[in-house]
């Protein structure tokens, strides 16, 4: 729940943010109802980009003209021009709906402050951003799911205790002061890692290391709660007694078991990753859409503001479709009788 | 089929001396914020050149930042901002959501779908991003990241009242006051609030860490609360260039975020989920 705002892990067992399974009984239900939150996200950037731009101070059609032809080679004729063909002299209501019908046609228009297409800055943004996501999940898998498992297997144990009171100081140090501190120690102190940009691979490992501890504070938990479970079930026992090895019984029925509320975790977590995201970049001087969108909103460049924070919320969307996708694999119940996943 | 919400809460290690501490550290916070400032009696924003980057001393207790201000006075003022900040957007985003969640609960049919619509909205998007598009409309006044804050804490009020409202307005102890002629100001109070109570107080307490976050954040990446105001974000900024100087400056305004968040989800008791 307090997952879907903003970037502290859920802590109440209430469904929440945009899970919408309960509903999506056929694939084609989960494309329509994702669909559907898409089209909503691009209107919600499309009218706040809007509101932006009305509320810059001074005329619209003078800066864009001092934009587009240089402060010194601007005149009133040529701001003229571009308030004709812009439409700019039209009423408000008119330039909305010109605005969202450019959206709907994906023309994104060209940065204010750079000139450039927006469109071609975000396909540069947009790989560094997903390779950051990519190596934040890697990392948040890789701390959670041998200290969940390990936690799980002994509820109450030292394991279990430790976890869950590093998961708890964990969770109090937001991501960038949590970056802050790796780059003090790690970066400054250690001298091991760059501090900052975006050149080789070794740029990448503290950056997704921030964004992947803050994602497995949570995390671990929830496979540790989801180990349990699967340990304490009938079935665990039926397998065991019927003659299956521990190590039998543990791949082939309760990691598995144990997998679809770990998976369906990582969905609820996706808000949390994007805006993760978002200030990780920042933090790290990482090329990505976050960093693109803060400079953006910095320099009041808001054709890139509507461009990146449009990228970002569609490619949230997506995330989402995928793991609902990715659930309905994991358990064929979801499959059969329009049931969904065990977070009913 | 919530195998794993019906599990047995014995076997959950619980933080409740955590509780304990997380209330007190409030406790210590919010005095520290109300009288500390004039306790510590230095302006926030006084310069001194001369006295710039100083360790503690007697006239500055934690010592002095790049500018020589008193970083004591300046973590007390950041405090008291985010303090009220996270107070403000808590009580307005409460109310509201909880308000909505009753009503779309008790009346049904348009109300609660036209509710349900404008809380699935607001969640189309990661709440991050609403508030920086909020922030980018008016960029450095604290209104419109209390706005944001506000829009994207309230839904989990309603959709929590909401689900619970549901459950318990149709249980047959709320019919027979129906039946009785009790009023429906009664019923929420004798029936409704003692069960979501606990709920609501919970959503609070992380609702407040996560504006509290959310306005350091926002300040840290220079979109949120500008310099010369004191905010723990913004000292974040400030301080990251002078590490080698004095590294324990940065480490300051860290720490009071961290204490705060910290505070706020401990005392919610439990440790992971209530």
């Amino acid at each position: 729940m307090s997952s879907s705002i903003l970037w502290r892990g859920p802590t109440v067992s209430v469904p929440f943010h945009g899970r919408t399974d309960e509903h999506s009984r056929t694939v084609i239900a989960a494309l329509a109802a994702r669909g559907l939150q898409a089209v909503l996200v691009a209107l919600i950037v499309g009218i706040f980009s809007f509101v932006m731009m009305q509320a810059l101070p001074g005329d619209a059609a003078y800066r864009i003209a001092a934009g587009r032809y240089g402060y010194d080679m601007m005149d009133a004729a040529s701001a003229e021009t571009v308030r004709a063909e812009l439409g700019l002299d039209q009423h408000w209501t008119a330039q909305l709906a010109d605005w969202i019908s450019a959206l709907a046609k994906f023309d994104l228009g060209r940065s204010l402050v750079y000139g450039t297409p927006v469109m071609d800055e975000i396909a540069v943004q947009l790989g560094h951003s997903l390779l950051l996501a990519a190596g934040a999940v890697l990392a948040s898998l890789l701390f959670a799911l041998p200290v969940g498992v390990a936690a799980g297997l002994r509820p109450g144990g030292l394991v279990d205790r430790a976890s869950l009171g590093l998961s708890v100081l964990l969770r109090a140090i937001p991501f960038f002061a949590l970056g802050i501190l790796l780059i003090l120690v790690f970066a400054i102190r250690l001298d091991l890692l760059p501090v900052a940009g975006f050149r080789g691979p070794e740029h990448l490992v503290l950056p997704s290391i921030t964004l992947g501890l803050g994602l497995a504070a949570v995390s671990s938990r929830v496979v540790r709660d989801a180990v349990t479970d699967a340990m304490a079930a009938e079935w665990q026992l039926f397998s065991r007694t019927k003659g299956l090895s521990t190590r039998l019984t543990m791949f082939r029925h309760v990691l598995r078991n144990a997998a679809l509320p770990v998976v369906a975790y990582v969905g609820v977590q996706l808000a949390y990753l994007i805006e993760g995201v978002v200030i990780v970049e920042t933090v790290f001087a990482w090329p990505g859409i976050g960093h693109a969108l803060v400079h953006a909103i910095f320099s009041r460049d808001i054709t890139m503001v509507q461009g990146t924070a449009l990228t970002l919320g569609l490619l949230y969307v997506a995330l989402n479709l995928c793991i609902d996708l990715a659930c309905r694999g994991i358990d064929p119940r979801t499959r059969a009788a329009g049931r969904t996943g065990p977070r009913s | 089929m919530s195998a794993h919400r019906a599990r047995p809460q014995a076997k959950r290690p619980s933080l409740d001396g955590g509780r304990i501490l997380g209330l007190t550290l409030l406790g210590l916070l919010t005095l520290a914020a109300v009288v500390g400032p004039d306790l510590v009696g230095q302006d926030p924003a006084r310069q001194s050149l001369l006295e710039a980057l100083q360790g503690p001393s007697g006239r500055h207790l934690l010592g002095t930042d790049h500018l020589g201000r008193d970083m004591a006075a300046r973590l007390l003022s950041g405090a008291q901002l985010s303090l009220f900040l996270a107070g403000l957007s808590t009580v307005t985003a409460a109310l509201p959501g909880t308000l909505l969640g009753i009503v779309a609960a008790w009346f049904g049919g348009w109300p609660d779908r036209l509710l349900t619509a404008f809380a699935d909205a607001v969640l189309a998007l990661p709440g991050l991003l609403l508030v920086l598009m909020l922030a980018a409309i008016s960029p450095g006044s604290w209104w419109a990241l209390y706005t944001g804050i506000s829009l994207t804490l309230w839904v989990e009020y309603f959709r929590y009242t909401r689900q619970r409202a549901r459950v318990v307005l149709a249980e047959p102890a709320v019919e027979a006051s129906q039946l009785l002629g009790i009023g429906p100001w009664m019923i929420v109070r004798r029936h409704l609030m003692p069960e979501i109570g606990p709920g609501i107080l919970t959503i609070a307490a992380f609702g407040a860490a996560t504006a509290v976050t959310a306005v350091a954040a926002l300040g840290f990446v220079s979109v949120g609360i500008r310099p010369p105001t004191a905010e723990w974000g913004v000292m974040m900024t400030e301080l990251l260039p002078y590490w080698r100087e004095s590294p324990f400056l940065i480490l300051q305004p860290v720490a009071c975020l961290f204490m705060t968040v910290l505070a706020l989800h401990l005392s919610v008791g439990g440790g992971v989920r209530p």
